[in-house]
């Protein structure tokens, strides 16, 4: 039987989900955080700076208010069951993205890049960000995250080989490639950032592998065990950068390093950075004909 | 933690030393490129009083007004890098003793404070809630018509509002030393 798709639920359901990606920073980026700060030595800005961001996600999750006031572009991660229509859900999720800036949980951030003005609701051409897939389940699952401009702006794209880098098409040229986004990001992607990879697919895929890396939790280890290898690596090296939070020095540079692949042409060979910021605010809503529920 | 009364001295500011962590109480003003680019240019009379001995702080905040009072949402920092080319001249026209912002400044500024004395005042991103909490009143808005709410200047009252000294009166900067020494060790990784 196919899905009944109820649009005043799923409307709801979604400023619910907006309302707590703006609000609630996941536990797991929360537990992260508290391992770094547990790690930084005593006294440092490091540690205080840690203890600070972790009293503004509580104070947030608490009254109900934006965790930054940059609330982001609004990425929309979507997968359908068979014959739901893309075209009523993606209707759907604009007019609950209005209702959550009137509500405050988004901040007015679509401006026209031609006139420079600023829609005042968050909706326009390419705002919100929708990339939607299918599934054989009964239910909607929407993937949310809000993604800040200073971690976007830091945020790069690489094409291999790269001489400045001595950067060769293979995962020790990827490896460079990200230690060199990282140190020139320094704090002002609001460090310490989760770093999201692409490597391969064409310039525009490869940026969404590297967003859609975002969402693995930070505890999960890559299924590919050479992907895996070059997280731990990457982890690990990239905290002896000693940039630490907000670039005030420290070993908390970044929170979490994940990586994700595709096919690329013979001719090219694309390593995407998708550098997110400390305020790592991302939730997932699974939404049936009867349920709605939030992770 | 040093705790630093507004309006402060000279002397007071000349104490600080980068890594230092600050907590601020008293009267701040914000500002970002409107504001600067009109205090070089008019040299306005009315926010002297306003600015001498305290902290400028780039900051576009979100605001609401209840009761016809304005308060404060939000009051997260912007990026500072935007006013390099005028902090140095403001701050010393209007007798500032601290810039607060986020991401650092630049060589002109950091002569600045070395040679007027003052420091630059570096805030958490991202942890805007925590930060409006400590705005505890809006005591005036300065042309807040011309310049629209995030550009205008907001005249706060803020308690224990947290920053760490990133620039010092002596030369240092953090963002410098710690660029320096990462990106030698980025190097090591790169190369090796
Ligand atoms: S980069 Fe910083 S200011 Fe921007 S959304 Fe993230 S935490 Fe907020």
């Amino acid at each position: 039987m196919s899905f009944q798709l109820d649009t005043n639920r799923l409307r709801d359901a979604v400023v619910e989900l907006i309302r707590m990606a703006s609000t609630q920073l996941p536990e797991d980026v929360i537990q992260a955080m508290a391992t770094g700060r547990d790690r930084e030595d005593e006294g440092s800005p490091a540690k205080s700076v840690l203890n600070f961001m972790l009293r503004n996600a509580e104070e947030a999750k608490k009254n109900s208010t934006p965790i930054c006031q940059d609330t982001g572009t609004n990425i929309h991660y979507i997968t359908i069951p068979v014959g739901v229509s893309m075209r009523a859900v993606q209707q759907t999720i604009i007019e609950a993205t209005r209702i959550a800036t009137e509500k405050a949980y988004l901040r007015p951030n679509a401006v026209d890049s031609v006139t420079g003005k600023n829609t005042g609701d968050n909706t326009g051409e390419m705002a919100p960000y929708f990339h939607f897939e299918e599934w054989d389940e009964p239910a909607i699952k929407i993937q949310l995250a809000l993604k800040g401009g200073g971690s976007e702006n830091v945020s790069a794209q690489y094409k291999l080989p790269d001489n400045r880098l001595n950067a060769g098409r293979n995962l020790e040229g990827v490896y460079k490639c990200i230690i060199d986004t990282v140190n020139s990001a320094q704090g002002l992607g609001c460090a310490p950032g989760v770093i999201g990879i692409g490597i391969g697919g064409d310039r525009a895929s490869g940026m969404l592998i590297a967003k859609k890396q975002l969402f693995r939790l930070m505890t999960d280890t890559n299924s590919d065990e050479k992907l895996a290898e070059l997280e731990t690596r990457l982890y690990d090296d990239l905290n002896t950068l000693g940039i630490g939070p907000m670039g005030f020095g420290g070993k908390t540079t970044v929170l979490g390093v994940k990586v994700g692949a595709a096919h690329r042409l013979p001719a090219s060979f694309f390593v995407s950075i998708a550098y997110m910021c400390w305020a790592d605010r991302r939730h997932t809503m699974t939404f049936t004909e009867t349920e709605v529920t939030y992770d | 933690m040093i705790n630093l009364q507004l309006p402060v001295t000279e002397d007071q500011i000349r104490t600080l030393k980068i890594g230092d962590e600050v907590s601020l109480t008293g009267t701040i003003v914000t500002g970002r490129d409107a504001a600067h680019v009109w205090m070089i240019d008019e040299k306005p009379d009315e926010v002297r009083d306003l600015l001498t001995g305290t902290v400028i702080y780039h900051c576009g905040p979100v605001v609401s007004k209840k009761d016809g009072e304005w308060i404060f949402v939000a009051a997260g920092p912007t990026t500072s890098i935007r006013e390099e080319p005028y902090q140095g001249d403001v701050m010393k026209e209007y007798g500032l003793r601290a810039v607060m912002g986020k991401g650092g400044m630049g060589e002109k500024t950091l002569a600045a404070l070395k040679e007027h004395g003052g420091v630059y005042l570096h805030a958490v991103g991202g942890a805007a809630t925590i930060q409006a909490q400590s705005v505890k009143k809006v005591l005036d808005v300065i042309k807040l018509e011309e310049f629209g709410v995030p550009e205008a200047m907001w005249v706060i009252e803020v308690e224990d509002f947290r920053a760490v000294v990133t620039m010092d009166s002596h030369g240092n900067s953090i963002h410098k030393t710690i660029k320096e020494k990462s990106t030698q060790i980025a190097e090591k990784l790169i190369h090796s």
